[in-house]
């Protein structure tokens, strides 16, 4: 990365944050405040039309927020970045800036569910349609283009089957079709990719996941790249004509690399109002601090794991792109080569009551509905998030009865390996039954 | 607004307010590789304090059509276009970095043209490292990285933008990668090539002020020397404004500076 002279993890620890100047401390200060003092009111008023920098209302900014988002942006290698409070407000958020009803979308069916459920359920309710395609399909994803289509999406990482995005060649037909990628890099992180370097045009995370590590605050972002030139494409009125709604700014006009960002704040932060408390932005930076540690340690869990696993006399299969028998092994090669995240799923052998003998087995693996902490995770969706879903619906959407998930976290291996030994000893003992 | 200065379309930010050309005029220049959006903070704060605002695309830049121009001096013949073509005689000439000579030359090629001069990180001559030279030319994220990095001081490589959650390095390098292949190259060259920027400043009679970065590695004190003492004909001497802790991006760095001190300048007057 040329942009800067600093590594990532530098930039984890320092990006964003220069040391308060008032009283030297060191870490980043939380500003719990609503507002901002305005030293008179000629200020006040070139704060509120943008003719200075600064804050106004913390739904629209605050300055630990500032701190995360630059942080972020800085690790993706983007020109900035919003903050939200959740990874479902960031997707919400990016998708009702460059849309309104009538718009269309063209998205990865390999989602995470609570993205599905806001493209699948909730938008068409505004007058947003989605199409969902095959991931690996490059004519799907180019059949489905209508034109009234204003956005590609997927995950790096698909759910549930890991699938991997091909990026570089989904960006490239969303960009035949002049709209963008975003793409939801929530499951490997600014260290283990950067979507924007790729041909992402647009980056979210649920910083609940990774970017926090440590489980105790909700949290999300979306990162622009600013290379997506919304004049040009001609498809984006809500960037590129006057919106009577922020002092008739042309967005596209006022500034060509951070238009996106500019009308995400001033209309969907403004507007929409899901912004992120403070402390949860306190909170992520500290885990942000030692993401790159913590993603080098996460891998090579998963490896030890997925390891143990595969060729496992009760596993059916093991699903992880870091394995040659994934259908996206060299393509992970290729787009992930400083591994491929910590989340795996595997198949085992007898079914539901498989599925849960080995959850009930374990110790160490806390059993809940979250990916991304740095304690080990794990759910059996078909007797959990899935349970009313008959076997045949089940495998439509990628899941077996036996499928369980696992988030791999930072314990050290040989308690994890050993925990997971309890599981598979106690399925292998309901087989013999 | 778009408006059409020497038979090409041209990209005119007005700061958020329509131009009116009654009022005082100010043309703010941008710099090597950049467009208008440098200027978003001074030219909105300025449109909206009784000025009529022009913050062009140089030609080839940004939204303006056409080829970058080759030289200096015909970048100054170019911005006295830009007054014909939107009705104005007399303006306020400022630039950042190369828009400084620009602004400069311009002043002193067309003085009647010229109400008042601010120049803003600049030195005359304005020499360019080969080694930059040379990646503009050949690899431009190149290019971007060693211009981001002789542009900020120390503390803004990390950040801490005074605009809330931009990421400025970043920012600086996607604007430049907006350009169309070869601009910045042509920039670069046409600033090595200047060489009339001392005889320029002489020749000038208005007002000037000289806005400086204290921690500027592009164009810093020693090298800007120079220039600041080459403008003796100016009534009452030049006003120089040095912002502390601020490298060549003074417009990114320190938007609050750079717009008080443009704002007092032309109170004063």
């Amino acid at each position: 990365m040329t942009t800067t002279p600093y590594g990532r993890e530098t930039l984890a620890l320092h990006a964003g944050q220069s040391p308060d100047p008032t009283h030297g401390s060191r870490a980043a200060p939380i500003h719990f405040t609503t507002s901002y003092v305005f030293p008179d009111a000629d200020r006040a008023a070139e704060l509120f039309n943008l003719e200075r920098p600064g804050h106004v209302y913390s739904r629209i900014s605050n300055p630990t927020n500032a701190v995360l988002e630059e942080r972020v942006a800085a690790l993706e290698d983007g020109v900035g970045a919003v903050a939200c409070a959740s990874g479902q407000a960031a997707l919400h958020l990016a998708i009702a800036t460059l849309m309104g009803a009538g718009g269309h979308i063209v998205a990865s069916r390999s989602l995470y569910g609570g993205s599905h459920n806001l493209l699948g359920y909730t938008l068409p309710r505004f007058g947003i349609a989605t199409t969902f395609v095959d991931p690996r399909d490059p004519d799907a994803w180019r059949a489905a283009v209508r034109p009234e289509t204003r956005l590609f999406f997927g995950e790096s990482l698909g759910n549930p089957g890991l699938d991997v995005l091909d990026i570089p060649s989904v960006s490239a037909i969303a960009h035949e079709h002049r709209v963008p990628l975003l793409v939801d890099a929530t499951l490997v992180s600014p260290c283990l990719q950067r979507p924007l370097e790729l041909g992402a045009d647009l980056v979210m995370h649920s910083a609940t996941k990774f970017l926090g590590g440590h489980g105790v605050a909700v949290g999300g972002v979306v990162v622009d790249g600013g290379r997506f030139d919304w004049e040009a494409s001609g498809l984006f009125p809500t960037l590129t004509e006057p919106y009577d709604g922020f002092h008739g700014m042309d967005f596209a006009e006022e500034s060509p690399v951070t238009a996106f960002l500019l009308r995400t704040r001033r209309e969907g932060l403004r507007d929409f109002g899901a912004c992120l408390s403070p402390m949860n932005a306190f909170q992520l930076l500290q885990g942000l601090e030692t993401l790159p540690l913590r993603m080098r340690a996460h891998v090579d869990n998963a490896r030890a794991v997925v390891a143990h696993l595969d060729g496992h006399a009760v596993v059916e299969r093991v699903s992880y792109p870091g394995l040659e028998s994934h259908p996206d092994h060299d393509l992970a090669a290729r787009l992930l080569p400083f591994g491929c995240g910590s989340i795996l799923s595997f198949e085992l052998k007898g079914g539901r009551p498989a599925g849960r003998a080995f959850i009930e087995a374990l110790k160490l693996f806390s059993h809940l509905a979250n990916v991304g902490d740095a304690k080990s995770l794990v759910i059996h969706p078909a007797s959990t998030t899935h349970f009313r879903m008959s076997a045949a619906d089940l495998a439509a959407s990628g899941i077996g009865e036996g499928t369980v998930r696992l988030s791999v976290g930072l314990e050290s291996a040989g308690d994890l390996i050993a925990d997971l030994d309890r599981g598979l000893h106690a399925v292998a003992k309901l087989l013999k039954e | 607004m778009d408006l059409d200065v020497l038979g090409q379309r041209t990209r005119l930010y007005t700061g958020g307010r329509a131009f009116d050309r009654r009022l005082p005029a100010v043309v703010l220049v941008h710099g090597a590789g950049h467009d208008h959006s440098v200027w978003n903070h001074q030219a909105r704060h300025l449109a909206h304090h009784g000025f009529g605002v022009l913050a062009p695309d140089l030609p080839g830049h940004g939204a303006s059509a056409g080829q970058p121009l080759a030289s200096i001096e015909a970048l100054a013949d170019w911005l006295a276009a830009v007054l014909d073509a939107v009705g104005v005689e007399r303006a306020t000439l400022a630039g950042h970095s190369m828009g400084s000579l620009i602004a400069l030359e311009a002043a002193a090629r067309h003085p009647a043209r010229a109400a008042a001069l601010a120049l803003i990180g600049s030195a005359a001559p304005m020499p360019v490292a080969p080694v930059l030279q040379e990646a503009a030319e050949t690899d431009r994220p190149k290019a971007h990285g060693m211009i981001n990095q002789w542009s900020y001081t120390p503390a803004s490589h990390l950040g801490a933008s005074p605009a809330p959650g931009l990421w400025l390095p970043g920012a600086n390098a996607r604007l430049m990668g907006h350009q169309h292949a070869g601009v910045l190259a042509t920039d670069l060259a046409a600033c090595n090539a200047y060489q009339h920027g001392q005889q320029a400043a002489a020749e000038i009679r208005c007002p000037t002020l000289l806005i400086y970065g204290e921690r500027d590695q592009m164009t810093p004190a020693r090298a800007a020397r120079p220039l600041r003492e080459a403008f003796t004909a100016v009534p009452g001497g030049t006003r120089v404004v040095t912002l502390p802790a601020t490298g060549h991006a003074l417009m990114a760095e320190a938007p609050d500076g750079v717009t008080d001190a443009l704002r007092g300048f032309l109170a004063a007057r």
